[in-house]
């Protein structure tokens, strides 16, 4: 992936010092942005062969072993149904990610495509679609996330649907900035002159010249996008219980906090926690680099 | 394919406003002129009086907003009415070469992406045959280790190399007219010498049809069979270079000529025109250079002088007749 690289910004040597070492996709994130990408992509292979390497069935039930905590290779115990919770939490990754993937997925393509269509064509195209976005402000992920459970059914599809709409206003906002400045560089003219299609331009040079900026938003949308579906897991208006789902266990888990077996909850909520925050350190610091070098 | 009067671009009346905090602003007045196939026009004018604004007039290359009046008609087609793929085809045969080649080449992309890409998407030409075309059109700007260059970035090449690069670029597609804005202004003045030669030999090898805008009026005159000077958005003397050079008919243009620096002769200090220059929607009613022409009359501030033939030209002054032949000792040592 190339990055913006302008040879007239000014970086101060120290800085540029730092920007010139680590992996070519996370350069100038430091440490820490190393450090979250080792744990994001850690939380990623969970998802992909979490369900493969759960060392029991994490639905098989057994009432008797309700909330018994560590207990031969049960290494976190059982929940209130006497569910391996290890199981539980490996098995769970999959939808707790893809979900929230899916969602900045399809929003960063929606927001993108209007944004640069907006910052484009500009002009009444530009007015319409901007206030058609302005009414999509108003409602809440969650609200769109209720009325999708009852239009489709309730479960993750309706639920990452809803969030991406939800979420596409928020992008397709500040990529429409990011392209409207990209739009007025000499070189886009230079390549207007020489015929090229719009839609080339658009692709080629304009959207590939905002991927710094792109990727950023993504990253930090992705921790808003988790903890909004666990919250409409929570709601029970995501995933479906029996099946294994971060939000789920979080609030499956509450009638055992209520009777001193919090694990469960805690366990859940831990596993988000992690994930989001090194989600957002990294998207912070890539936010950081992209404004840095498209300056 | 050229229009019968064997005009390949003409513009007739050219009149540009752009809109300023809500408001429409001229910035180009009743801009007429014609460049014929193989012929080189040269713009001349200081900074701000419309000549770059007459070329993206001419690329379409215009702001949004920007509402054009008059016509620009290139081959006997109307420039100013295409769309799509005509459009499309129009900048095929009409190539632009920008002052300042680094803000105009996509910084991330390479040499070798920029110069093939219109060839590639645009006339369907093969990777190898864009990329051998590209080399060869290097080698005649003067860049011989063509295929290194085509993996570079911009950033890796010095503002000389890269003007070489634009220019063979703008080449490639095989032009019939070539809009030059500029094209030396950004580099230094040896470099300037040797763009110039190579702009300069390209066209008469493939008689292409030049626009070229500069401020140095010497250069234009040497580059260029006729030369048109522009004050405050309009044009106030179109002629052949020479006799532009030689017998200036309008007070503006004789001092244009008048302020140019000399090599010989003893000057301590350069003539200079008094004032300021004027922008297009800041000037005076009646003539743009009333105030600060030293011919003026009372007559000049009462209507716009139109643009009037004369012999070998034109020239929108009310005196220009009566004046002429005593312009230049005027100017000089006004």
């Amino acid at each position: 992936m190339s990055l913006v690289e302008l040879p007239t910004t000014a970086v101060p040597p120290a800085r540029r010092r730092l920007a010139g070492r680590g992996l070519p996709l996370l350069r100038g994130t430091g440490l820490v942005g190393h450090l979250c990408a080792i744990v994001l992509l850690g939380a990623l292979l969970v998802a992909v062969f979490g369900a493969a390497i759960a060392p029991h069935d994490p639905d098989l039930t057994n009432l008797s072993f309700a909330f018994v905590g560590r207990f031969q290779d049960h290494y976190l115990g059982f929940d209130s149904q006497g569910r391996d919770l290890l199981s539980r939490l490996l098995a769970g990754a999959r939808t707790s990610i893809l979900g929230p993937l899916v969602v900045v997925l399809l929003s960063m393509l929606f927001g993108t495509v209007l944004a640069i269509a907006t910052a484009w064509k500009g002009g009444r195209f530009d007015t319409i679609v901007s206030a058609a976005l302005d009414v999509l402000f108003a409602f809440p992920a969650i609200v769109l996330a209720i009325i999708a459970s009852v239009v489709i059914e309730p479960g993750l599809k309706a639920a990452s649907l809803a969030l991406s709409v939800a979420y596409t206003p928020y992008i397709a906002r500040v990529l429409r900035s990011a392209a409207l400045r990209e739009r007025s560089r000499d070189y886009i003219a230079a390549l207007e002159v020489q015929g090229l299609r719009a839609w080339v331009i658009c692709v080629r040079h304009l959207g590939r010249n905002m991927l710094p900026i792109i990727v950023a938003q993504g990253t930090i949308l992705f921790g808003y996008a988790m903890v909004d579906l666990a919250a409409i897991s929570f709601l029970g208006l995501g995933v479906q219980p029996p099946q294994a789902d971060w939000g789920v266990m979080v609030a499956t888990g509450q009638s055992g906090v209520l009777q001193g077996y919090p694990m469960e909850s805690l366990c859940a909520g831990l596993c988000i926690v992690v994930v989001v925050i090194a989600v957002n350190l990294l998207g912070e610091r890539l936010s950081d680099r992209s404004t840095l070098v498209t300056r | 394919m050229s229009a019968a009067d064997g005009r390949l671009l003409d513009v007739a009346s050219l009149a540009v406003q752009l809109p300023v905090g809500g408001e429409l602003r001229t910035v180009l007045h009743d801009v007429s002129f014609h460049i014929g196939p193989g012929e080189a026009l040269g713009l001349v004018g200081e900074s701000g009086s419309g000549k770059s604004m007459t070329a993206r007039a001419i690329a379409r290359l215009l702001p949004a907003g920007a509402v054009t009046t008059g016509t620009i008609s290139y081959a006997g087609g109307d420039v100013t009415a295409l769309k799509g793929a005509a459009l499309r085809s129009y900048r095929a045969e009409v190539a632009m070469v920008f002052q300042d080649p680094r803000a105009h080449i996509n910084p991330v992309r390479r040499i070798g992406d920029f110069m093939t890409e219109a060839l590639r998407t645009n006339h369907g030409v093969s990777k190898a045959d864009a990329v051998a075309r590209a080399i060869g059109l290097l080698a005649e700007v003067g860049i011989a280790d063509g295929q290194r260059r085509l993996e570079q970035h911009p950033h890796e090449l010095s503002g000389g190399l890269l003007q070489r690069v634009m220019i063979a670029s703008a080449l490639l597609t095989e032009p019939r007219l070539l809009l030059a804005d500029e094209p030396t202004t950004a580099l230094d003045v040896t470099t300037q010498a040797d763009v110039m030669a190579i702009l300069d030999d390209l066209r008469r090898e493939r008689g292409m049809a030049l626009l070229f805008i500069t401020h140095d009026l010497e250069l234009a005159s040497a580059v260029c069979d006729r030369t048109a000077v522009m004050y405050a958005g309009q044009l106030v003397e179109q002629r052949t270079s020479s006799q532009l050079h030689d017998d200036p008919l309008h007070p503006y243009t004789a001092g244009l000529v008048g302020a140019r620096p000399r090599i010989d002769g003893d000057v301590t200090r350069l003539a200079a025109i008094p004032g300021r220059p004027r922008s297009a929607y800041e000037a005076p009613a009646g003539c743009a250079f009333a105030d600060r022409c030293e011919h003026v009359e009372d007559a000049c501030g009462e209507a716009r002088p139109p643009l009037e033939p004369i012999e070998d030209g034109f020239v929108r002054c009310r005196r220009a007749t009566e004046l002429r032949g005593m312009l230049r000792a005027g100017g000089r040592h006004g």
